[in-house]
């Protein structure tokens, strides 16, 4: 840092101040309108549209209003905050989410790089085969939520059926606690194993191959060649699809509500689900408020996590 | 790397093979891979093929027990119920379909206009705090939705927005404007500055050296980013089902769910509704496939 660094430093500054002003000026000014004139739209529509339903929010989640009963809100403070935290039953839910989204991505992560790897291999009909694979991904969740619960229906639903046609039990997916959870993951993970895939898959082919050419001319295990050049290549870009899968799954709503409404009793419960349920149903919008706020505070510190991984990535 | 291959070297029971050995033990790994991929495969797909089966087998032979995969009536009823009603004139359900072809097709527009020209203007100019407004506009795409529909249902509901579609389309066009602007950046950030330059050289004024140099290039990016946000607004359910209500607004996806909200649920006409549903997703992925990667990270990692 000492020593010479000065010197260099000084003489852009001169440099700068040597040049006329006057056109860099002009032009630098119609730039920054332009920027600016480019750039406000958007953010005038996004400040309008997600900050100030957030700070609206905010407020709310310090009073006890009510969007039924209506009349005026009471400022209450943290009390809000403090109820939801010391909730039981958001404890509850916060473990549900959790095994829920730990279950879906871990589940996800292992399946979609198998079969990344796998079609990795193949040198034909690779095109093909990843379109296919990527079909789940693309459906709507209210698609996919009807699609499952249709099959997994106890009397008449194909899997069950399948599963009579094996000589096995028949299981009440949905309407059975332990089992319901299992759905919810099994559902998830069936369309965004696609998500993981086709990240990994990018990683898998991305490797140069003249390293796996290097290893197999020294003849190195197929095993150690996975585990010296594939996964550590691999890695960065598959823990960012892992972390954009886990805000994603946190923020769930739509496939519960379709697949098993939260049930049964509240087994599949998440804290998506619970917020709407507090607010929708409950209508106590102050603390649904709270709720919320605690919520994309989370979700603000996931999304830091993986902003942070990328720009890591890309400076590699 | 030169370290871990020189350990390579020292791994040597794979030497002792003989080539033909090897290549035989390749063969069988590779039946094996293949066999393994197909099972995946049907896996993966079966689903989507159940519902397109069932949608077109007649309602005795849906709702068979055990399970009929493939000696069943066809039948194209289901889909004639999706467009009309049973009274005659247009269903409920086919009225909800063009709803959302107006909604994603009008948010979807709505977004690339104020999206396209500040992705330019973020990728082009120093702006102050770049960063941190990069950062925060991908934030607002990560807002779970069911947080942020509950005070959006009561600033609709302040300024009469509730039930409408153009209520629908703000807050689409505000979901897409982020994915907009980190897609297109990326697509911008490609096309050399230089031209730009040369172009106001010759005398044209930035605006123009924009439309007329830059924007041409960057068209192809448009339209992938467009259908992305087009899907977006074509799945989209929470805002839907919160922020609508009546029959002649509500976009497919609530209109779909609310099949089976009755005590029996007719299993041939949600499949038939959702494969029609489905369709143009699926058409419109196949169309942006080369940028699926950027898509569906919001265009933070390109391929």
């Amino acid at each position: 840092m000492s020593g010479p660094a000065p010197l260099t430093t000084d003489q852009p500054g001169q440099v700068a101040s040597a040049t006329p002003p006057a056109p860099g000026w002009s032009r630098r000014l119609s730039d920054r309108g332009l920027a600016v004139t480019f750039i406000s739209p958007a953010l005038l529509l996004l400040l309008a549209m997600s900050v100030f339903p957030l700070l609206w929010a905010l407020y709310l989640s310090f009073t006890d209003y009510s969007a039924t009963r209506g009349g005026p809100a009471h400022f209450v403070g943290f009390e809000n905050y403090i109820a939801i935290l010391t909730s039981a039953q958001v404890h509850l839910r916060a473990w549900t989410t959790l095994i829920y989204v730990v279950g879906a991505v871990a589940l996800q992560t292992v399946l979609g790089f198998s079969i990344a790897y796998l079609i990795s291999r193949r040198t034909h009909g690779r095109g093909v085969l990843t379109t296919l694979f990527l079909v789940p991904m693309m459906l709507s969740p209210v698609v996919v939520g009807l699609f499952w619960r249709f099959m997994l229906d106890a009397q008449f639903g194909v899997i069950n059926s399948m599963l009579g046609s094996l000589g096995l039990g028949q299981v009440e997916w949905l309407t059975r606690q332990r089992t319901a959870l299992i759905s919810l993951i099994v559902v998830d993970t069936w369309q965004w194993t696609p998500f993981i895939m086709l990240i990994a898959l990018a990683g898998l082919t991305a490797v140069p191959k003249y390293l796996y050419e290097a290893a197999s001319i020294d003849r190195a295990s197929e095993w150690f060649r996975f585990r010296t050049i594939t996964l550590p290549l691999v890695w960065p870009l598959l823990l960012i699809a892992v972390l954009f899968r886990a805000i994603e799954a946190f923020r769930l709503f739509d496939l519960v509500y379709i697949l098993t409404s939260g049930g049964p009793g509240v087994s599949t419960e998440t804290l998506s689900f619970h917020v709407y349920k507090v607010a929708f149903l409950g209508f106590n919008t102050g603390t649904a408020s709270a709720y919320g706020i605690l919520m994309v505070l989370i979700v603000i510190v996931l999304a830091q996590l993986y902003l942070r991984y990328l720009n890591k990535l890309k400076e590699d | 790397m030169a370290v871990s291959v020189d350990e390579a070297v020292s791994t040597g029971p794979a030497r002792d093979h003989t080539p033909s050995a090897r290549r035989l033990g390749g063969r069988g790994r590779s039946v094996l891979e293949v066999a393994l991929l197909t099972v995946l495969a049907v896996v993966m797909l079966f689903p989507v093929l159940w519902m397109i089966e069932t949608s077109i087998k007649e309602n005795r032979d849906v709702y068979a027990i055990p399970a009929k995969f493939f000696d069943f009536k066809v039948t194209l009823d289901h889909f004639k119920d999706v467009f009309a009603s049973s009274g005659g004139g247009r269903s409920a359900l086919s009225v909800s379909f063009l709803n959302s072809v107006v909604v994603a097709g009008v948010s979807t527009a709505l977004a690339t206009v104020l999206g396209v020209p500040a992705a330019w203007a973020y990728s082009r100019f120093a702006v102050k705090a770049k960063k941190d407004q990069l950062f925060f506009i991908l934030s607002t795409r990560f807002m779970p939705p069911v947080v942020v529909v509950i005070p959006i249902f009561l600033m609709y509901r302040q300024v009469g927005l509730i039930d409408s579609k153009l209520g629908l389309i703000l807050i689409y066009a505000a979901f897409n404007v982020p994915f907009t602007i980190w897609m297109m950046k990326g697509f911008v950030d490609e096309v050399p500055a230089e031209y730009e330059d040369a172009a106001m050289l010759d005398g044209y004024t930035r605006l123009q050296a924009f439309w007329k140099f830059t924007l041409p290039l960057l068209l192809p990016g448009i339209a992938a980013t467009a259908v992305f946000a087009l899907i977006f607004s074509w799945n989209e359910f929470v805002f839907a089902i919160f922020l609508t209500s009546s029959d002649n607004v509500r976009t497919a996806p609530p209109a779909i769910a609310g099949l089976i909200g009755g005590t029996t649920v007719d299993w041939g006409l949600v499949a038939a509704a959702s494969v029609v549903f489905a369709l143009p997703v699926l058409v419109f992925a196949y169309l942006v496939r080369k940028h699926l990667i950027a898509g569906v990270t919001l265009g933070a990692v390109r391929r």
